[in-house]
């Protein structure tokens, strides 16, 4: 059953970045132009109104009708939210719980990817296999016995326990196996007849060849990270450890009507994702389809 | 395969292997063994766990809260699922097609699912506004007195409902994407040679060819909704007066606030029996109607 699961999982890894493929024209262009203009209307119009919030002076957040351009335009909103919160020092949280969390990732999942890939032992398979029976589980099943054993550890409102439960990612090793599997065996026979070690294979060889499929990993478990909300909700309750959704929830419970400065939150917390989306699109579009999975 | 051999092969197996089990074993394998083991007990982390057998899911057959929190979730699903799949097969489709402009299209529907849930849920608060939201401001333009959304324990669940739409149709667009991409285009003119009109294309090349990914894309989309918890937390709360109380919000609630351990993990197994089970119904169902090649 997993394995059918997975099937068209396994596929798409072939998939290529916005695809190309021309279409016999459905309707006239006249009519497809309208529609397109109007759903993505749909879709900016929110983050502009967003935007313009946060640019308002407190008089003109709840005027009626809404004043769209923002006039006089002002940071006061962003300036003021620095004041009352710390909200950079969240930025600097989220910044590093996503950072550490896809590093210790990318090694460890490739580590074990290689195992699993590129060299044979007893047990092997069955493990593989039990790897992806735990993707069948969703993760609210475990965050009780996870909250218990952080604060057996002491680890609320620590760094640890923000970023090493999210490390180890049984979802990222099968992603990059399926991918290492897919790597011709000639270079790294070639290598180890150069007396070269299975490290030097790995690093040398391996990771080198398998950028793509680690840049698709890396952009996912960042973007998975710092968007995170319900581990985070329960991990930190110390406001200087918050990560900026967190952040972001309670300074919506504090400032409930301040609605310019609450998008100010927003938009800190929106734009540097979108600024890595915009600079590696290629690999969100491949993530998307495999990591539908990880749900 | 090289260098398969001796104790020193074993110790590079272990060396690649040891931190990813390590880690799996202490951050997954040993909550979810505990977590089943924490249905059979009550704690509540003050005095110490007590045995209760299978008293919490007699509890939760008895739990008002629980039936009302199901019943929501699958209302979610039932609005959502149908909206977010049609909307980006259409949307999929259209951007399909060689047009002008068409990545900056793509990349307008896809800044929402980059975007951090908390933040657009946020944001489509302050949108459903009653009194000074842009919704009902439009609605009222065109004559339309909007309800009080968020407030209102009918429209609450449709506002939640939209919100999520909006911000999932780029995933699975993506998802619709990449399929149409795997279509030859030599069935597409073979049925223009034969005189197939657009509509007729539609149904008996796109849809069919497109059934693996629809079907994949569908159980994502399932698995996902049943774990709705997010936007309901910071929308409403799960209110007003519990109408948008969801299964992942009672799991916190009780987990969180009462600290109910046993309760919480009782809940969080039925999450996962009816997340499973929709696989496996959706695993049987789709040789009826799912077309590979």
């Amino acid at each position: 059953m997993i394995e059918t699961a997975l099937r068209p999982l396994t596929r798409a890894i072939g998939v290529k970045a916005w695809p190309a493929t021309e279409l016999p024209r459905l309707t006239s262009q006249g009519i497809l132009y309208t529609l397109l203009i109007v759903s993505a209307l749909f879709m900016i119009v929110p983050f502009l109104w967003m935007l313009s919030t946060s640019l308002k002076t407190d008089q003109y957040v709840l005027s009626m009708p809404p004043q769209f351009f923002p006039w006089p335009l002002t940071l006061g909103s962003y300036v003021r939210l620095a004041e009352l919160f710390p909200i950079g020092r969240m930025f600097f949280n989220s910044l590093v719980v996503a950072t550490l969390t896809t590093l210790g990732q990318l090694l460890t999942c490739s580590m074990a990817a290689y195992a699993f890939a590129r060299m044979r032992f007893r047990g092997s398979s069955a493990l593989f296999l039990a790897y992806l029976a735990t993707l069948m589980i969703p993760f609210q099943v475990t965050i009780t016995p996870l909250f218990i054993l952080m604060r057996y550890l002491g680890w609320i409102n620590t760094y640890q326990g923000l970023i090493l439960p999210g490390v180890f990612s049984a979802f990222g090793t099968f992603l990059l196996r399926q991918f290492f599997l897919t790597i011709p065996h000639e270079l790294e026979e070639a290598a180890f007849l150069d007396g070269a070690s299975h490290w030097t294979i790995y690093w040398r060889i391996i990771v080198p060849l398998a950028k793509p499929a680690l840049a698709t990993l890396g952009v996912f478990s960042f973007m998975g990270s710092w968007n995170a909300f319900l581990w985070p909700l329960f991990v930190v309750r110390d406001l200087e450890l918050m990560t900026l959704p967190v952040g972001l929830a309670t300074l919506h419970g504090r400032w409930l009507t301040e609605w310019n400065l609450v998008m100010a939150g927003t938009v800190i917390t929106v734009l540097p994702m979108l600024a890595v989306y915009l600079l590696a699109q290629q690999y969100f579009v491949r993530g998307v389809v495999l990591s539908g999975i990880k749900g | 395969m090289v260098g398969q051999r001796g104790i020193r092969y074993v110790g590079w197996i272990s060396l690649f292997l040891l931190p990813s089990l390590i880690g799996l074993t202490i951050f997954t394998l040993i909550p979810i063994l505990s977590s089943l083991a924490l249905t059979l007990f009550e704690w509540d982390l003050l005095t110490p766990p007590r045995f209760v057998g299978l008293g919490n899911f007699q509890r939760l057959i008895q739990d008002q809260n629980f039936w009302a929190a199901l019943a929501h979730t699958l209302s979610f699903i039932a609005g959502y699922i149908p909206l977010v799949m049609v909307i980006a097969l259409g949307v999929a489709v259209i951007l399909n097609q060689k047009l002008k402009g068409v990545i900056l299209f793509r990349t307008a529907f896809f800044i929402p699912v980059v975007s951090a849930w908390v933040a657009v849920a946020l944001l489509w608060k302050w949108i459903f506004n009653p009194k000074f939201g842009i919704f009902n401001y439009l609605l009222g333009l065109v004559g339309i007195q909007g309800p009080t959304w968020l407030f209102d324990p009918q429209w609450a669940m449709p506002a939640i409902i939209i919100t999520s739409v909006w911000k999932d149709i780029g995933f699975v667009m993506v998802m619709f994407l990449a399929g149409l991409q795997g279509i030859p285009t030599e069935y597409y003119e073979a049925a223009a040679i034969d005189g197939a009109g657009n509509w007729q294309r539609f149904r008996h090349i796109t849809l069919p060819l497109l059934s693996p990914i629809t079907f994949f894309a569908l159980i994502i989309s399932l698995i996902n909704s049943f774990q709705v918890f997010d936007q309901v937390w910071i929308m409403t709360g799960g209110g007003p007066a519990g109408a948008t109380s969801v299964l992942v919000e009672q799991i916190v609630k009780n987990a969180f606030s009462y600290s109910r351990m046993g309760y919480a993990a009782a809940l969080s197994w039925i999450l996962f029996l009816l997340v499973f089970s929709a696989t496996a119904l959706q695993m049987r169902l789709q040789k009826h109607w799912v077309t590979y090649d």
